[in-house]
């Protein structure tokens, strides 16, 4: 069945393509086929999207996304998350490999394919497990899990804290392309914080995780990327430290890429207020300070992608006291909002914005999509930059509400999400077909 | 009725008057049983403790209220209750006050949050003690009248002590300087911002001090390095005889207590002319009756 959409006389924004201006975007059965300045002739049965006074962006690609499916479908499923995904602008998902059972075998990765098949929403493209069962103790069979469709491979949410299986583990992703993909925390460093250690945690009386406990592991695997001339890509950098590294490493050459979150830009340790626990994660919220050098390294391409780390957890993961409470947020449904408060803010220009969401990551793990180029995935979000709405909790796609954005006040919205040509997420509702909330 | 999470938050003026009214409930002033009377206090200690819990107790039944205590042991927790269900259960009997004592920093304040009686923090994780930092303020002003200009050293583990936290809070509002001397593991960062001046030679900083404050040396840290020995913590940091003799003419020493003596402190020194460890003790008593007048009122 043959499908054309054309979206009329939006601003097309494609980094990797040099395009930003008004132009008509022609899509023909889930590709991109014309990208035009001058207005195009409307096809025969094409659905006509009137653009006029909004963006016409790539699908973001979110390379750090936790569906919880198997084992935690309480707090999220890949049905769930896609849903989230879409109605936060995301074409595409990397899920992690921290599932209860782990990702670390070939069967699990077609359970997460076939579940992102059934939901027929956004691409989910899974990671799978560095070790057997996250437990840094042996390799998992990664190349069974790449040719099962694993485009990464992690134990996110844990470091490696064995060196020599971490430097193995590099040397062996080489015969694959895959990056490995890392968590950066020295356990002995961390052990027992709470938060960033600093003049908060102190006032607090909450035992701190120095930004050592980052900087250090950074540190040790550039070495050791330098060595097996792998591929390195370093989930949620957090703090000033690792962005001073990764600079230095890509000026020599080395392969590595990074991701920040969204929340590690915009709020800084304060925001643990008196104790809310929706401000605790891993890495922590750091200072003031880290928050500037994150924003700095994204803007001047040290760092390529913004990734939510979307950890969906029940209620009650967070209603407890604030050393017991689970780290993580949720995360796909406000990434375009804080990513455009920097924009407004003039950290970042609004193609670079876009091509954080897009481009950069699509090229740190060789996804396809992140531009619209004729011949691209015609994978497309529409955003009217100025629609001002104020983020709500209880209307999240995700089944969890773990955010400390609730009540926030964005300027700027995802009001389209087109995955393959076909709509999926129109004014606060996923489609296709008539589910209910 | 207000909550007392900690010292931070209140002002000079409050803390004043808080402490104006122990003054009346000092022993052999003028009875005070029907204050609280008909009212009930729960006493909810989720960590043990003996002189804070009977403290409370007895300043309770000196304002005529019934008490209720619950400790942690034998209780539901140890059924996997969380802290909120165990908390809105006590508060489901009908106290006008809870008095709470628990190991993770920030509790009180999460029930706060969610109980609609008044929360008394009893000391939490190592952030506050807001009611030990109050009878100190006290004993010190009694002795001096006022805290303008005076001195007071606080001395030991400072990262782990919520004593340290509001006693330099509480001190620095009324008007005294805070000298925190301590191993440089066991001082966080940040302490300048609250307020403090921070040191690690015990030497040069007492002779300044108007009153040297002994924490307990938790024996607990040195499996994880903070600390070499005991030894050398006592030959570097230790309040011994050579050293009470250096400290200036009229200068009292105090600790919250327990004590391991001999290690933070000499027993000649804990029980020396300069000691006003067991004065802390009884006013306790009557800074936590005002404590409790305010908070049930």
């Amino acid at each position: 069945m043959s499908s054309t959409v054309l979206f009329r006389r939006g601003r097309v924004i494609d980094p990797r393509n040099g395009v930003d201006g008004v132009r008509d975007v022609l899509v023909r059965d889930g590709k991109v086929v014309e990208v035009s300045e001058a207005p195009l002739p409307v096809p025969a049965s094409a659905e006509v999207v009137d653009a006029n006074g909004k963006w016409v962006v790539p699908g973001f690609i979110d390379l750090h996304v936790h569906l919880r499916e198997p084992g935690e479908e309480g707090k999220e499923t890949v049905l769930t998350g896609c849903r989230a995904a879409v109605a936060g602008g995301f074409t595409a998902v990397v899920a992690m490999p921290n599932t209860k059972v782990v990702n670390d075998n070939g069967m699990v990765t077609e359970l997460v394919l076939s579940r992102a098949r059934a939901a027929n929403l956004c691409h989910v493209y899974p990671a799978g497990a560095i070790t057997k069962g996250l437990k840094g103790e042996e390799m998992a069979e990664m190349g069974e899990l790449v040719s099962a469709g694993c485009v990464a491979i992690t134990d996110d949410g844990r470091p490696v804290m064995n060196a020599a299986l971490m430097r193995r583990a590099l040397q062996y992703s080489t015969q694959f392309g895959v990056p490995i993909m890392v968590h950066e925390e020295d356990l002995t460093l961390s052990a027992g914080g709470a938060m960033h250690e600093g003049a908060t945690s102190t006032r607090l009386g909450l035992r701190g995780i120095p930004a050592s406990a980052e900087v250090a592991m950074v540190a040790r695997d550039l070495v050791l990327l330098e060595e097996t001339g792998a591929r390195l890509h370093l989930a949620h950098v957090s703090c000033e430290g690792s962005v001073r590294l990764i600079r230095e490493a890509k000026r020599r050459g080395l392969r590595v890429t990074s991701e920040v979150t969204p929340h590690h830009l915009i709020l800084d340790d304060r925001a643990v207020g008196d104790y809310d626990t929706h401000a605790k994660m891993a890495p922590p919220l750091r200072s003031d300070r880290d928050v500037q050098a994150l924003r700095e390294a994204i803007a001047d391409g040290t760092v390529e992608a913004i990734a939510t780390d979307h950890a969906p957890h029940g209620v009650l993961d967070k209603l407890v006291e604030f050393e017991k409470g689970i780290n993580g947020i949720v995360g796909l449904e406000t990434a375009l909002g804080l990513t455009l408060e920097l924009v407004h803010a003039g950290v970042l220009t609004a193609t670079r914005a876009v091509e954080l969401l897009t481009h950069g990551p699509a090229q740190a793990f060789s996804l396809p999509g992140g531009h619209l180029a004729p011949g691209a995935p015609a994978d497309v979000t529409v955003v009217d930059p100025t629609e001002e709405w104020t983020v709500d909790a209880h209307r999240f796609y995700s089944r969890s509400r773990n955010t400390p954005f609730h009540g926030r006040k964005q300027k700027g919205r995802v009001v389209q999400t087109w995955v393959g040509g076909r709509k999926v997420f129109e004014n606060g509702q996923v489609g296709p077909g008539k589910e209910s909330r | 009725m207000r909550h007392l999470l900690g010292i931070e938050g209140w002002r000079r003026d409050e803390l004043e008057a808080l402490l104006d009214r122990a003054q009346a409930h000092l022993p052999g002033r003028p009875d005070a049983t029907n204050i609280l009377r008909g009212k009930v206090v729960a006493n909810l200690f989720f960590e043990d403790s003996t002189r804070t819990r009977t403290s409370f107790h007895m300043a309770a039944k000196g304002l005529g209220a019934s008490v209720m205590n619950w400790t942690q042991t034998g209780s539901s927790v140890s059924k996997g209750e969380t802290l909120l269900d165990t908390a809105r259960n006590i508060e489901a009997t009908g106290p006008t006050v809870i008095v709470m004592r628990h190991r993770s920093s920030g509790a009180p304040h999460l029930v706060a949050k969610h109980v609609r009686c008044a929360i008394i923090n009893a000391g939490d994780g190592t952030h506050e003690h807001p009611s030990q930092a109050l009878l100190d303020a006290f004993t010190l002003r009694q002795r001096w009248g006022s805290l303008d200009g005076r001195t007071v050293l606080i001395l030991g583990d400072i990262m782990h002590s919520r004593v340290a936290r509001s006693n330099l809070l509480c001190l620095r509002a009324l008007g005294a300087r805070v000298v925190l001397c301590g191993p440089p593991t066991l001082m966080p960062p940040g302490l300048e911002a609250m307020g403090a001046e921070v040191t690690h030679s015990l030497d040069s900083a007492l002779p300044q001090a108007d009153a040297v404050m002994c924490l307990r040396l938790q024996l607990e840290r040195m499996s994880e390095n903070f600390l070499p020995s005991t030894r050398e913590y006592s030959r570097l940091f230790g309040l011994n005889a050579a050293r009470e003799e250096r400290m200036k003419e009229g200068a009292v020493v105090m600790h919250p207590g327990p004590i391991n003596r001999g290690v933070e402190i000499a027993p000649s020194v804990a029980d020396g002319a300069r000691s006003v460890i067991l004065e802390q003790v009884s006013n306790g008593v009557a800074v936590r009756r005002a404590i409790l007048e305010v908070c049930a009122s």
